[in-house]
């Protein structure tokens, strides 16, 4: 059974106050996402992201296509009873302490009243807020805010969890942290549907992705898949690279930055390196400093899609 | 954070029963309880509402064998009035606020339809403005008491009343609250309370105004809008009139069925509605 299955997905919102006019933010939108997997979908600003996470949520109603989540349509109370979900700047009820929010969602969830009380304990020591436990909401920053955002989606032991851009707000430690929960969900067991704008987050934590422009599919699938994982240069950095060693490898690295001391060379491929090499630090001529191999990243990647789509 | 120490899993997908629809609705109310008595607004109101009651003391002092009517007067009307901005002020708010604020997007997502959310909400306000009322009705009785008068349970019949009254304007309050903004439904809300309590006027207005139009208008209001009059029987326990309890019963059905409609109204408007 497939965790998520979206077929035709799509939505338009009505634009203008007089003579309105549809506006289509996402089209025919078909994935599928397996379960225990993390799966990241992403897209720059209003490529429909969000609204693919509220209409799974029933937030919004589809204009056309349809949705199943843990193989039940949208809206069954079975289903929601298995999945977590945290909305995107998520906002909670400012009366309300940290543990009692949880308790309140632990109660809509139907758990026992001694299984909330440790399960609020659990959670918020887990995203580090045990000691904002009986703060109330109104007197907690942004980063806090999503940290509780992040242990209310996890409150019933959820089988999937949707996360809308979880690190948003975040602290580098606090993305940090997060990355390990997202790990430590799927390691559990748990299926992980998240957006996110951060690429490295996603091409760090995902087993798969989806790439969204302008409300539709650019492309889903493996990151292995997706991406181009051959070598796409070499980045060598050496010290004391003199022009008539300079003049010596000329052929072989297709690119030369001097900053300071040192020189920063690109060669296209490990073959061209390679040969250069022995020229470089024979005799002690200069000394290497660094060698990188360079593949594309998803963000490369991500950015020559939408590039590409912005261009059509 | 302790994300992989921690031995115990967070999340084993592990099914948990859900909890039972009046349950939910009984959690829903009782957070919404718990919103509306940690806003200093209703403190604020409430004990305006009791400096009401009290000053009726001192007008009842400058009145001339009149006091006890005064207090009576006074203090039912104070109950009525503080009890009516309690429903609308808060009453139009409570949808309104969780769809502007977007708290309604960690509610929703989980097991709980969105017609529970809603009667949550309202019994939630019905159960603010009885304790409030509640509150009120003391203060009432204490005032009478220091004037040495003998326990009248009669006003609380119109208190009882008051009450129905109330719980239809919260009513009426949800559904507009479902569809519009928070300032137009204030503003709904109150047009249909006065129009409420002038429906007979409306009904009458069709034997003194010639025109073929207008008395076709003020029928159907006449027919829409709650008779809020029938409610009202303030002046009659002050004046010592006899209350029956057939009347209150047919308030209570009256307002139980009118309660019902607007609630199924509100559900279905907001089972449809795009939470952008």
């Amino acid at each position: 059974m497939r965790a998520v299955q979206i077929r035709g997905l799509t939505k338009d919102y009505p634009v203008g106050s007089f003579l309105q006019r549809k506006k289509r933010v996402l089209d025919a939108l078909d994935l599928e996402v397996d379960e225990g997997e993390i799966f990241g979908l992403i897209g720059p600003n209003g490529a429909g992201k969000t609204t693919t996470l509220k209409l799974l949520m029933g937030l919004v109603f589809p204009s056309g296509g349809e949705a199943r989540i843990l193989g039940r349509p949208l809206h069954d109370p079975e289903m929601k009873q298995q999945i977590g979900y945290l909305p995107e700047h998520p906002y909670f009820y400012d009366y309300l302490t940290g543990g009692e929010l949880l308790n309140y969602f632990g109660q809509l969830f139907g758990l026992p009243r001694k299984e909330r009380s440790q399960r609020s304990r659990e959670l918020l020591e887990k995203v580090g807020m045990t000691e904002a436990a009986d703060v109330p909401l109104r007197k907690y920053s942004k980063g806090m805010t999503q940290r509780l955002g992040i242990a209310q989606a996890l409150v019933n032991r959820p089988r999937l969890v949707f996360l809308d851009e979880p690190m948003s707000g975040l602290d580098p430690l606090g993305r940090r942290e997060i990355s390990l929960l997202i790990r430590e969900l799927r390691e559990s067991g748990v299926t992980v549907f998240f957006c996110s704008h951060i690429l490295s987050d996603v091409e760090q934590l995902c087993d798969r992705v989806a790439i969204l422009n302008r409300g539709k599919l650019v492309e889903a699938g493996g990151l292995s898949e997706i991406i181009d994982v051959s070598l796409r240069e070499v980045e060598v950095v050496v010290e004391g690279l003199s022009p008539d060693l300079e003049s010596r490898i000329a052929g072989s690295f297709r690119e030369l930055r001097r900053q300071g001391p040192r020189s920063h060379l690109s060669f296209p491929d490990m073959p061209s390196f390679e040969k250069a090499l022995p020229v470089l630090i024979g005799g002690g001529r200069a000394r290497l400093v660094s060698v990188n191999p360079v593949k594309e990243t998803l963000e490369d990647h991500f950015f020559r899609e939408v590039n590409a789509g912005a261009r059509e | 954070m302790n994300a992989v120490a921690e031995s115990r899993p967070i999340a084993t997908g592990s099914r948990v029963e859900g909890a039972g629809t009046l349950r939910k609705i009984g959690y829903v109310a009782l957070n919404t309880y718990r919103e509306t008595v940690r806003d200093k607004v209703l403190y604020n109101l409430v004990l305006f509402a009791l400096l009401m009651i009290g000053s009726s003391y001192v007008l009842g002092a400058i009145s001339v064998y009149q006091e006890i009517k005064i207090i009576k007067d006074l203090g039912l009307a104070a109950i009525s009035i503080f009890g009516m901005v309690i429903a609308i002020f808060i009453g139009i708010g409570l949808v309104a606020k969780e769809i502007d604020k977007r708290t309604l997007y960690g509610i929703l997502p989980k097991p709980i339809s969105r017609s529970q959310f809603l009667l949550g909400k309202y019994f939630g306000l019905c159960l603010t403005l009885l304790v409030n009322l509640m509150v009120m009705t003391v203060g009432l009785y204490v005032l009478l008491f220091l004037m040495k008068q003998p326990f009248e349970p009669a006003l609380l019949k119109a208190i009882f009343l008051t009450y129905l009254e109330l719980a239809l304007l919260v009513a009426v309050a949800i559904l507009f609250s479902t569809f519009t903004s928070s300032i137009l439904s204030g503003l709904f809300a109150g047009f249909v309370y006065v129009a409420g309590y002038l429906s007979n006027d409306l009904k009458n207005l069709e034997s003194v105004v010639e025109s073929a139009f207008l008395p076709q208008v003020t029928r159907v209001l006449y027919y829409v809008l709650p008779n809020f009059k029938n409610f009202d029987v303030k002046a009659a326990v002050v004046a010592g009139d006899p209350v029956l309890w057939s009347q209150l019963g047919w308030a209570t059905a009256y307002a139980a069925i009118y309660i019902a409609l607007l609630l199924v109204a509100s559900c279905w408007i907001f089972q449809k509605r795009n939470l952008k």
